[in-house]
């Protein structure tokens, strides 16, 4: 053994340490994986010797290697090892280890309970913290439920370092484990009252951080808060606190007219930049939940928007971009404050930052109006031209799309304008954004009327100018926009002035490098130009024009149909059929024209994007039966629409049966609504005018009229929106000028023109230059209304929106606290349940008062709400007397306790009960006393015994003193200068229902026996009538159990110490036992302080190390309803005495 | 605050603190894009940025970038502060803190952070208390090993 450790140490002097490691990988630039692959092979090399501070340095160095991206999760249990290491040094590497890798999948994870536990509860509190800060980068939900009741303890902890740290850490069990809440709530909030500035910012933190989510459950802790904000000079803490009633206001809005002096105040003097930006958010979002009845708010937001026009106007970029940020806020609510500082906006589109121009053009999209739209996006056109990254230049053009298209067009009163302004977008090379200006093209040609005449010339040139199409690639998203010129050109051909020539345009053969689908509406569209052609010229009596243009498709056709692309190919060669077919007819004289424009006869109208969504289930139709009882074969597929190209779908049928007779059409047609009346993916929208045409096919007669532009036609390319700007000018100057000679009539005339658009007053004043009328989208009939379903239920603070105020239920207690009874008649039902006790420290009685204020302060705050109805003014008078009142309460005890609701809690439900060490120690009707021992593998002869001290009365405790009679193996530490017989005094007094825990060590000479102390308690008790000296006897059990340590074994060095043969060796059997495996397993480990090496199926091996280094390891197997035990352990007396203890607790199973 | 990550101007990450479980893969991706993202930056740039659902502050010393992730109703200007104590309690601890000091102490400049912060939260906000704390706890750590020399521990004393 000695010989090992020898070699151990003169190993680790030849080891790398991390220094080492870090120059080395710094000097193996080149081949940096080979050299980390050759060190990760040392560590291993390093982690399988018993020395621990080798294993310590390996674990360091793992950490550094993690930082680089390896992989070290298999070296999750050496971790482990590490973090259970005695010395602090070693300890605090190993926690350091497992805050970097540890994460709610590492399986070992579930090990780490117990040694958190003992870290925690160790008497250095560097141990304790480095072990909270540890469990707070990995506490998983099992930890947090484990160990909620330990963390809450050390919220109580006498050092301020400690107690910070706890408070800190329940935000994360809060998350992890909400039903920790509410029983630790009491507590949480009484810090924020803590003499320790650092305990008090981080109870305001985490009360911040939980009501920041839920913000309802707090509204009560107001009061508090105002105070603190009122009182505090720590600007982190103010900034939490300010935050804090951001999310309050909106639930309570008297409390934001209280809060705007105090906060007006802080904006004025603060000089911290952090505070003053929190301040301004606050009052923004306290005026925004304050929609009206405030005097002086726009006072207020006066005060912000200056402010953040200092903050702007400063030469610091984060504050120039956090102003503007602030400032899009005031911009959703407050407009009109805003747009006056549209300069300075406008003077940010300049800046270098590509982040607050950003800011800036978000800004600009609640600043337009009608006045000034067309002189912003001049202003955006020009920064277009001058941007020099592709992203800036797109999310300008997004932005300018954005600017004009919100609401509805609201703004535009010029679609000439607009038009040409996205004519002249497409001239930028290289967007991405192509597909977005056609898709504007589109909506603005089909909603708005009267502006397709101007569009569809527009888009003529467009289609004519080779420019686009000449430097068209296929990656070049500009062509997109081709797409939407060709429909728009087909769809309202009766518009073009010259026709022909559009057609050719089409037809031309550079056409075919466009990508497919644009090619597809191309064809398609070639065909209702060519329809609108022939007509024009039947009309015209030109039968030679006609034929010319019928040869003209039959010459230019064919370079589709041998287009590599599907669709084009395919309804070019329908098409050429088509026009072949048309030809012949043409050549004896038939009139075709009528027939060939019936194929594109009716209108489309815009579909609303929920429209499918919103078609209601007609009664006693279920979804999810089968409309045929066998699943129908490939016949019925045919019938469905196909969807997107219907009017091609109309041109099939049309060719088919070009005689077929009235009769026979109208019979299919019944028979197809049938059809599609049961089939329920057709939506149905009978009276919309886009299924009309079905019903009257080829009647319409659409006439084809010569237009008379009054714009000239421009080749595009050429800058033309800004003509339009003066057009605008001169046209809006004559309406002024009308509008003083009638100014009844043109309210008349504006009236129906728009929808949905909401004239801001100024804006009234500008009437639309065209007949505007944007078609609505078009709703199914019945449309269900729509439903806001969307929260995300995965949203992890969802879980702690808990009730506060309400009382807490027994039921409700963290796990297993049991120890604590209050009312006797609880106490006869608990102690049925023989599941042993968990540490707990302080008082349920503390939570029981706090929950009589609480009820006293709903009580009282419903009683407020109904008075501030009658009278607001009293309302101040009554919150002093309320708190006057929360004082009495507190020296009033509450006298109600009985009938306090008792609620078991389905404990039992849970697969691993939860589980206490704590058992009783003596009880007497003043007191009750439960006691844990814990050893510790720092000091060899020494325990701690944790007794937790419950005053049971209507008394006060005090002048506590514990004393025992030594034995000559057990001896109590006691103060220096003290003799044997002098008793240890309790560091605390009692008051009524409160408890505490007290420790007291005791040296120890053997441990391989179990022994027993005898020992006394004196107090004075203390009440009304007096005070009286009492005393409790009791019994120190001191098992063999408690002398050991819970220690983490791997299996390599747990079969070694098997191997090793010096272990004496002992069995026990144990027969009925019922209880699981598992919860077996478990009880074992936590009474007795094993931890599992190995667990297959129902076998399961053990280890545990004395506080005297004795191993002791066992082997449990589990039979039908039997258990048996093995042994091994270098002493076998304290074997053989540990498994009588066993046998023991697992006779109770 | 969700995480913090400090790299090098060569995108070489020198500090990593998580305080929101991710797995490793994640966190590798997250750090991967915003170490381009941040590096791509000018110096003339704003501290902020959006990505993801977060806000990203981050700000540059000498060669090594600090960058923090926090939620989207987080201060921004008090996460720079943030940013700034850390460094000036590096500096302090180091005596002028360079990137060396940082890549050799790896484990000194998490305790400081650990120290500073916990969970995300700022946990200590006097400068003095952080250090002390820190100290302390490496006296602490030098008592338990200075006198147990290598002889001393393998028991020939």
């Amino acid at each position: 053994m000695a010989l090992k450790m020898v070699k151990g140490s003169i190993d680790r002097m030849f080891d790398k340490n991390l220094q080492d490691l870090v120059r080395g990988i710094r000097n193996h630039k080149e081949d940096e994986a080979k050299y980390i692959s050759q060190c990760i092979d040392e560590i291993k090399q390093e982690l399988k010797q018993d020395n621990i501070a080798v294993k310590a340095n390996a674990v360091c160095k793992l950490t550094y290697l993690q930082m680089l991206g390896y992989d070290i999760s298999w070296a999750a249990f050496n971790i482990i090892e590490v973090m259970s290491a005695s010395k602090f040094t070693f300890k605090r590497i190993g926690y350091l280890a497992a805050s970097q890798c540890f994460h709610e999948g590492t399986d070992v994870i579930m090990l780490t309970t117990n040694q958190i536990r003992k870290d925690l509860s160790s008497p250095s509190q560097y141990d304790t913290g480095v072990a909270l800060t540890g469990l707070s980068c990995f506490v998983t939900p099992d930890l947090a439920r484990d160990l909620a009741n330990d963390i809450m303890t050390l919220m109580s902890h006498t050092k301020p370092y400690i107690r910070k740290k706890a408070v800190l850490i329940m935000y994360k069990v809060f998350l992890k484990y909400p039903e920790s809440l509410r029983p630790a709530f009491p507590r949480l909030k009484e810090k924020l009252e803590d003499p320790d500035p650092g305990v008090q910012s981080a109870a305001v933190n985490v009360i911040c951080e939980l009501a920041r989510r839920n913000p309802k459950n707090y509204l009560s802790l107001a009061p508090l808060f105002f105070k603190l904000m009122t009182s505090s000079t720590n600007n982190w803490v103010l900034i939490k606190i300010i935050k804090l009633f951001g999310a309050l206001t909106p639930l309570e809005p008297r409390l934001g007219k209280k809060l705007i002096e105090p906060l007006t105040n802080l904006i004025h003097s603060t000089s911290a930049m952090s505070l003053l930006y929190e301040c301004v958010n606050t009052v923004i979002a306290v005026l925004i939940s304050l929609s009206s009845g405030m005097p002086n708010h726009s006072a207020s937001i006066q005060l912000c928007v200056q402010k953040l026009r200092i903050l702007i106007e400063d030469s610091d970029q984060n504050l120039k971009y956090l102003g503007l940020l602030a400032m899009s806020k005031i911009l959703r609510t407050h407009p009109r404050s805003v747009q006056a500082h549209k300069d300075l906006v406008l003077q940010c589109l300049d800046d270098k930052d590509e982040s607050i121009r950003l800011r800036a053009l978000d800004l600009l999209r609640g600043m337009v109006s009608k006045k000034n739209l067309v002189e912003i996006v001049k202003k955006l056109m020009s920064h277009v031209d001058k941007a020099e990254g592709t992203t800036y230049r797109d999310e300008l053009l997004t932005k300018i799309i954005d600017i004009c298209s919100q609401c509805n067009y609201q703004h535009i009163t010029n679609f000439q304008w607009y038009i040409s302004v996205l004519v002249e977008l497409t001239r930028l090379e290289g967007t991405r954004h192509g597909h977005l200006i056609a898709a504007q093209m589109l909506d603005v040609a089909i909603r708005v009327k009267a502006i397709r005449k101007f569009a569809v010339s527009q888009m003529s040139a467009l289609l004519d100018s080779a420019h686009l199409v000449a430097s068209s690639t296929q990656r070049n998203g500009i062509c997109e926009v081709l797409y939407a010129a060709a429909w728009i050109c087909g769809e309202f051909s009766e518009h073009l002035q010259e026709p022909r020539q559009t057609l050719e345009a089409m037809l031309r053969p550079k056409v075919t490098t466009l990508p497919g689908h644009i090619q597809a509406v191309y064809v398609q569209n070639v065909v209702k130009l060519y329809a609108s052609i022939l007509q024009q010229k039947e009309q015209a009596a030109e039968p030679e024009a006609a034929q010319d243009v019928t040869q003209l498709m039959v010459d230019r056709l064919p370079q589709f149909v041998q287009s590599a692309d599907l669709e084009v190919q395919e309804r070019a060669s329908c098409i050429l059929q088509l026009v072949k077919h048309i030809q012949k007819l043409q050549a004896k004289d038939v009139p075709v024209a009528e027939e060939v424009s019936a194929l594109f006869a009716g209108e489309l109208n815009p579909v609303a994007p929920k429209a499918q969504k919103k078609v209601p289930v007609p009664e006693g139709l279920d979804l999810d039966a089968w409309i045929n009882e066998p699943p129908s074969d490939s016949e019925s597929e045919d019938e469905k629409p196909k969807g997107i190209f219907h009017d091609e779908e109309q041109r099939h049928a049309k060719q088919r049966l070009p005689e077929a007779d009235e009769e026979e059409l109208a019979r299919r047609r019944e028979a197809r609504k049938q059809e599609q009346a049961n089939n329920p993916f057709y939506i149905k929208s009978s009276p919309s005018p886009q299924k009309r045409y079905q019903d009257m096919p080829g009647v319409e007669h659409i006439p084809v009229v010569q237009i008379d532009l009054s714009v000239p036609l421009k080749v595009p390319g050429m800058p033309m929106s800004d003509q339009y700007v003066k057009l605008e000018e001169e046209r809006r100057h004559r309406q002024r000028l009308e509008k003083g000679r009638k100014k009844k009539k043109t309210k008349e005339k504006g009236k129906p023109r728009r929808h949905g658009s909401l004239h801001t007053e100024s804006d009234e004043d500008i009437t639309p230059a065209q007949q505007v009328d944007i078609v609505t989208e078009e709703m199914p009939e019945n449309a269900l209304p729509s439903d806001e379903d969307d929260k995300d239920p995965n949203d992890p603070y969802r879980a702690l929106d808990i009730d506060l105020d309400r009382p807490l239920a027994d039921s409700e207690k963290l796990p297993v606290q049991k120890h604590r009874n209050v009312d006797t008649s609880k106490c006869a039902d608990k102690e049925d349940v023989p599941v042993v006790e968990k540490k707990v420290k302080k008082p349920k009685k503390k939570e029981k008062q706090h929950r009589e204020k609480e009820r006293e302060k709903t009580a009282k705050g419903k009683e407020k709400e109904k008075s501030s109805k009658h009278k607001k003014k009293k309302h101040k008078k009554e919150k002093e007397e309320k708190s006057k009142d929360k004082k009495k309460s507190k020296k009033k005890l509450p006298s109600d306790e009985a009938a306090e609701p008792v609620e078991n809690g389905a404990l039992d439900e849970e697969p691993l009960p939860p589980m206490s060490s704590y058992c009783l120690l003596a009880e007497n009707s003043y007191i009750r006393m439960t006691y844990d021992i814990q050893g510790s593998l720092q000091k060899d002869s020494q325990v701690t015994v944790s007794v937790v001290l419950e005053n049971q009365s209507r008394s006060f405790l005090k002048n506590m003193e514990l004393n025992v009679l030594d034995s000559l193996n057990t001896k109590l530490a006691r103060p220096e200068g003290s003799s044997v017989h002098d008793g240890v005094p309790v560091p605390f007094q009692l008051p009524p229902g409160i408890s505490s825990e007290a420790q007291f060590v005791f040296t120890i000479q053997s441990i391989v026996m179990a022994q027993k102390l005898k020992g006394t308690l004196s107090f004075i008790a203390k009440n009304d009538e007096g005070s009286t000296h009492e005393k409790l006897d009791f019994k120190l059990h001191f098992s063999c159990t408690s002398y050991l340590v819970t220690t983490p074994c791997y299996s390599d060095a747990f079969a070694k110490l098997l191997e090793s043969g010096d272990l004496s060796m002992s069995s026990i059997k144990v027969d009925g036992i019922s209880m699981s495996f598992q919860n077996l397993l478990a009880k074992i480990c936590f009474h007795h302080h094993f931890s599992v090496v190995e667990r297959v199926d129902s076998c399961a091996s053990m280890y545990s190390r004395s506080i005297q280094g004795h191993h002791v390891c066992l082997l449990m197997k589990k039979g039908e309803k039997s258990v048996s035990v093995d042994g091994k352990c270098s002493d076998s007396t304290l074997l053989s005495n540990l498994l009588e203890e066993l046998k023991a607790t697992l006779a109770k199973c | 605050m969700q995480f913090m990550l400090l790299f090098s101007r060569q995108g070489k990450l020198r500090l990593q603190k998580w305080y929101v479980p991710l797995s490793d893969k994640e966190k590798k991706k997250i750090t991967r894009e915003l170490v381009q993202t941040v590096l791509a930056r000018k110096p003339k740039m704003c501290s902020f940025l959006e990505w993801r659902d977060l806000k990203i502050v981050y700000k540059r010393y000498a060669s090594l970038y600090f960058c923090c992730a926090i939620k989207d109703q987080d201060n921004e200007l008090i996460t720079l502060e943030i940013i700034h104590r850390y460094v000036e309690l590096l500096d302090k601890y180091f005596g002028s803190v360079c990137e060396l000091d940082i890549i050799f102490n790896f484990e000194k400049a998490y305790f400081i952070l650990d120290e500073f912060l916990l969970g995300g939260e700022v946990q200590e906000t006097s400068k003095k208390n952080v250090l002390k704390a820190v100290e302390q706890a490496d006296l602490l750590q030098e008592e338990a090993e200075t006198p147990r020399s290598v002889l001393e521990e393998i028991g020939l004393t």
